[in-house]
C-alpha cells in the first residue's frame, strides 16, 4: 500500500480530452446494446427452446398404460385374461456381462450361458434375451446390474378355457393385436389405448403434480360372450369323444338357446391350444363350423316339406308313392335303397325317403322352393359376429333344372354351414320363426322373422319327432327324461365335382319338443370305423350333449323317465344317403 | 400511511406463506393419490392373475376327473332321478 502524496493530491485535476468520453460511452452503449439484444434473443426468438429446457428438469411425459379387455362366458368367468409381464433386451454393442453374471442370468431365465451368449451376437443392434417373463423374474435379473441390460412392458394373453373355447375366442398376435375368433372381431371393444400426460416430478423422480392430460388413456373393455362354460365343455368333451371313437376326420357342434338366439356353445376338432401355438396349425385353428361348407343330405329335407306344406301342396298324411326306391327326372336316376311302397309325408321325413322329398319338391315351382330356403337363412351370412363366417351356396331358382330342384329337396347341390343348419331349425323349434343368432351375450328373448306358418312349424316338429321314435332313423338322439325332435343327415362328399365314398354324417334337433329351449347341430367328417350314418354316428352325441345341457340348465322334464325305446339292431332303419 | 402498509405487507406475507404450504400440501396428496392408483393397478393386475388361477383350478376337465377318480361320483342314469315340482314354481 503506498500512500498519496499530498503535493500530488493538491495539483489541479488535468482536463480529459472530450472524445474520450465519447469512446466510453459509445463502448458502453455498445455493450449495452449487444446485453439487450442478447437478451432480446433469449427471450423471444430463443425462447421456446429454453422453456422447453427448464421444463425438462422438472416435468416429464409419462405413458400411462391401459389393458386389453377381458373375454368372459355369460357368467362372467375367463376365457381371455391380458396379464402384465417383461421382456428383457440389449443393445449388443452395450452388452457387457461377467461370466458370473452371465451364469446367474442364465439360471434365473432357465437357460445356459452359451445360449445368451448366442443370442447377444446374433444381432447388431437390439436383441431380446427373453419375451415374456414375469415381472419377479425381470427384476431379480435386473438385479444382477448387468451393463446394457434393459427391460420394457408387455402384455401377455391367457386363455384358462386353453382348447375347449379356442375357436370361439381366438388368439391375438404381436403387440396384442386380435388375430382369429372373437379377440380379432372384437379388436376395436377390446383393445386400450395407452394414454401420455405430463406431469411435475421432484427430485426423487416421484410425480408430484398433474399439469396436463396429453392423451386420456382408454382402458380396453371386457366382453361378455354368450358362451356357457359348462355346456361348452361337455359339447366338447362328447364331440372329441365322437370324433375319435369314429375315427373322423373332423367335427362340429352348435348349441343355440331358442328363446334368445345365443350361442350357448360351439365345438370343434381338431383343435389346438392357444396358450402355446405351434407353427402350422392353421389347418385345427378353423372355425369348421362356421366357416366350411358341406352338403348336408337329408337335415334339409325338413325345409322341403315344410315349404310344400305352407303352400297347401301336400297334408302330413298325404301319400307318396316312392316308386319302389328308382326315380328317373331328366334322364338321371335317384334311388332309395331301402324299398318302400307308398309313404305319407310323415314317414317320409321319418324315414329319410329321397324320392318322397324329391317327388314332394316337384309338386313346388323351383321359386317357392328357392324362397323357403333362403328366408331359412341359406346362402347368407348368419351374421354371428364371428370373423370369417360363409354363406354358402344356394344358387338362384332360375338356374334350377328338375334334377337339381330333387336333389336341392334332399341336400344336395346345395352347400350350407353347421351354425346356418343349426339355425334354420329354429323354424321348427318355434312358430316358424327364424330367429337372429349372436356368439355376444343379450339380455331375453329375441323377435324372429316368420318363416313357415306356426301350423306348418307345429306339423315339422310331429314329424322330426318321429325320427327318434322306433321306425325313425335315430332312435338314438332319445333323452331319457325329454321328448326331442331332430333328423339326421348321411351326405356322400363331394370332392373334386364328384361324389365319394366319404360321408358327413350329421343331426340336428332340439328338446323338449313341448317347449323347446335349444337346438344343437352335429357334424362328423368322414366317420371310419363302423358306421357312417347320422344315426349312428352324430346322434348319439346330439343326445348326450342336449341330455346334459337340459338337465345343467334345470329344464323341467316333459316325459316319463322310461320313454327312451332303442329297437332291436336288425330292425333299425337306414336312411338314404 | 406506513402501519396501513406494515399490515398489508404482514397480510402478503402470510398469503405467501399460506400459499407454499397449501402448495405442498397438495403435492403430498399428489404423491399419495399417485401411490394409491399404482397399488390399485397392482391389485387389478393380481385379480386378474388369481381369476385365471381360479379358473385353472375350477376347469370342468379337471372337477370332472377329480369327481369320478378320487371321489368316486358318477352321473345317475334317468332311473334313479326323481324331477320334483313345487306347484308354485309352474
Amino acid at each position: 500500500m503506498t500512500r498519496t502524496s499530498p503535493s500530488r493530491a493538491a495539483k489541479p485535476a488535468p482536463v480529459l480530452p472530450r472524445s474520450r468520453a465519447t469512446v466510453a460511452f459509445a463502448l458502453l452503449g455498445v455493450a449495452f446494446a449487444v446485453l439487450a439484444g442478447r437478451a432480446l434473443y433469449l427471450q423471444v426468438v430463443d425462447n421456446d427452446f429454453l422453456q422447453q429446457r427448464g421444463a425438462a428438469r422438472y416435468s416429464r411425459a409419462i405413458e400411462v398404460a391401459a389393458h386389453r379387455g377381458r373375454i368372459l362366458d355369460r357368467f362372467g368367468s375367463p376365457l381371455a385374461i391380458s396379464t402384465p409381464v417383461k421382456s428383457l433386451w440389449a443393445f449388443p454393442a452395450q452388452f457387457d456381462a461377467t461370466p458370473a453374471q452371465l451364469a446367474s442370468l442364465a439360471r434365473i431365465l432357465a437357460t445356459t450361458p452359451q445360449a445368451l451368449k448366442k443370442r447377444v451376437a446374433s444381432a447388431d443392434d437390439f436383441v431380446y434375451l427373453a419375451k415374456e417373463v414375469s415381472p419377479e423374474t425381470s427384476e431379480r435379473a435386473l438385479a444382477l446390474g448387468i451393463h446394457g441390460l434393459n427391460d420394457e412392458n408387455a402384455y401377455r394373453r391367457y386363455y384358462p378355457g386353453g382348447e375347449v373355447t379356442a375357436h370361439i375366442v381366438g388368439f391375438t398376435g404381436d403387440r396384442d393385436v386380435g388375430q382369429e375368433g372373437m379377440e380379432l372381431s372384437q379388436q376395436a371393444w377390446l383393445a386400450g389405448v395407452p394414454g401420455s400426460r405430463r406431469v411435475i416430478v421432484n427430485r426423487r423422480g416421484d410425480a408430484v403434480e398433474d399439469v396436463a392430460s396429453i392423451r386420456a388413456p382408454q382402458e380396453g373393455r371386457d366382453l361378455a360372450l354368450a358362451i356357457d362354460s359348462r355346456l361348452q365343455y361337455v359339447a366338447y368333451r362328447e364331440l372329441k369323444a365322437a370324433v375319435e371313437a369314429n375315427k373322423a376326420r373332423a367335427g362340429g357342434l352348435v348349441m343355440i338357446d331358442v328363446k334368445t338366439g345365443e350361442i350357448l356353445a360351439l365345438a370343434n376338432m381338431p383343435t389346438y391350444n392357444p396358450n402355446s401355438r405351434e407353427r402350422g396349425a392353421r389347418d385345427r385353428m378353423r372355425n369348421r363350423a362356421l366357416t366350411d361348407v358341406f352338403e348336408p343330405g337329408s337335415t334339409l329335407k325338413p325345409f322341403t316339406i315344410a315349404a310344400a306344406l305352407d303352400a297347401g301342396k301336400v297334408r302330413p298324411d298325404t301319400p307318396i308313392d316312392t316308386n319302389g326306391g328308382v326315380m328317373t327326372i331328366g334322364g338321371r336316376t335317384i334311388h332309395d335303397a331301402h324299398r318302400e311302397g307308398t309313404l305319407t309325408v310323415e314317414q317320409v321325413i321319418q324315414k329319410s325317403s329321397n324320392i318322397g322329398a324329391a317327388r314332394i319338391a316337384l309338386q313346388l315351382p323351383a321359386t317357392t322352393m328357392w324362397q323357403t330356403l333362403s328366408e331359412a337363412g341359406f346362402g347368407a351370412l348368419p351374421r354371428t359376429g364371428f370373423p370369417g363366417e360363409v354363406s354358402g351356396r344356394l344358387r338362384p331358382a332360375k338356374t334350377w333344372k328338375p334334377i337339381e330342384q330333387a336333389t336341392i329337396s334332399y341336400g344336395h347341390g346345395i352347400s350350407v354351414t353347421l351354425v346356418q343348419l343349426a339355425r334354420a331349425y329354429t323354424i321348427f323349434a318355434t312358430d316358424g320363426e327364424l330367429k337372429p343368432i349372436t356368439m355376444l351375450k343379450t339380455d331375453g328373448a329375441v323377435a324372429g322373422v316368420p318363416v313357415v306358418k306356426p301350423k306348418t312349424a307345429a306339423e315339422v316338429r310331429h314329424m322330426l319327432e318321429m325320427v327318434t321314435q322306433p321306425g325313425g332313423t335315430a332312435p338314438r338322439a332319445q333323452i331319457a327324461g325329454y321328448r326331442v325332435a331332430g333328423k339326421t343327415g348321411t351326405a356322400h362328399k363331394l370332392q373334386g365335382g364328384v361324389y365319394t365314398d366319404k360321408y358327413v354324417a350329421s343331426f340336428v334337433g332340439f328338446a323338449p319338443v313341448s317347449n323347446p329351449r335349444l337346438v344343437v347341430a352335429v357334424m362328423i367328417d368322414e366317420p371310419e370305423a363302423s358306421s357312417y350314418y347320422g344315426g349312428d354316428v352324430a346322434a348319439p352325441v346330439f343326445s348326450a350333449v342336449m341330455g346334459g345341457a337340459l338337465r345343467m340348465l334345470g329344464v323341467p322334464t316333459d316325459a316319463p323317465v322310461g320313454n327312451v325305446v332303442l329297437p332291436p339292431e336288425d330292425q333299425r332303419v337306414r336312411e338314404e344317403t | 400511511m406506513t402501519r396501513v402498509n406494515l399490515v398489508l405487507l404482514a397480510v402478503l406475507v402470510a398469503c405467501a406463506l399460506s400459499l407454499i404450504t397449501a402448495r405442498h400440501q397438495s403435492r403430498k396428496l399428489f404423491v399419495t393419490l399417485e401411490r394409491a392408483q399404482a397399488e390399485g393397478r397392482a391389485y387389478d393386475v393380481e385379480y386378474g392373475k388369481l381369476l385365471l388361477e381360479q379358473s385353472t383350478w375350477g376347469m370342468p376337465a379337471r372337477v370332472e376327473k377329480i369327481a369320478r377318480e378320487n371321489l368316486k361320483m358318477q352321473l345317475p342314469d334317468a332311473s334313479r332321478i326323481e324331477v320334483v315340482t313345487t306347484g308354485a314354481a309352474r
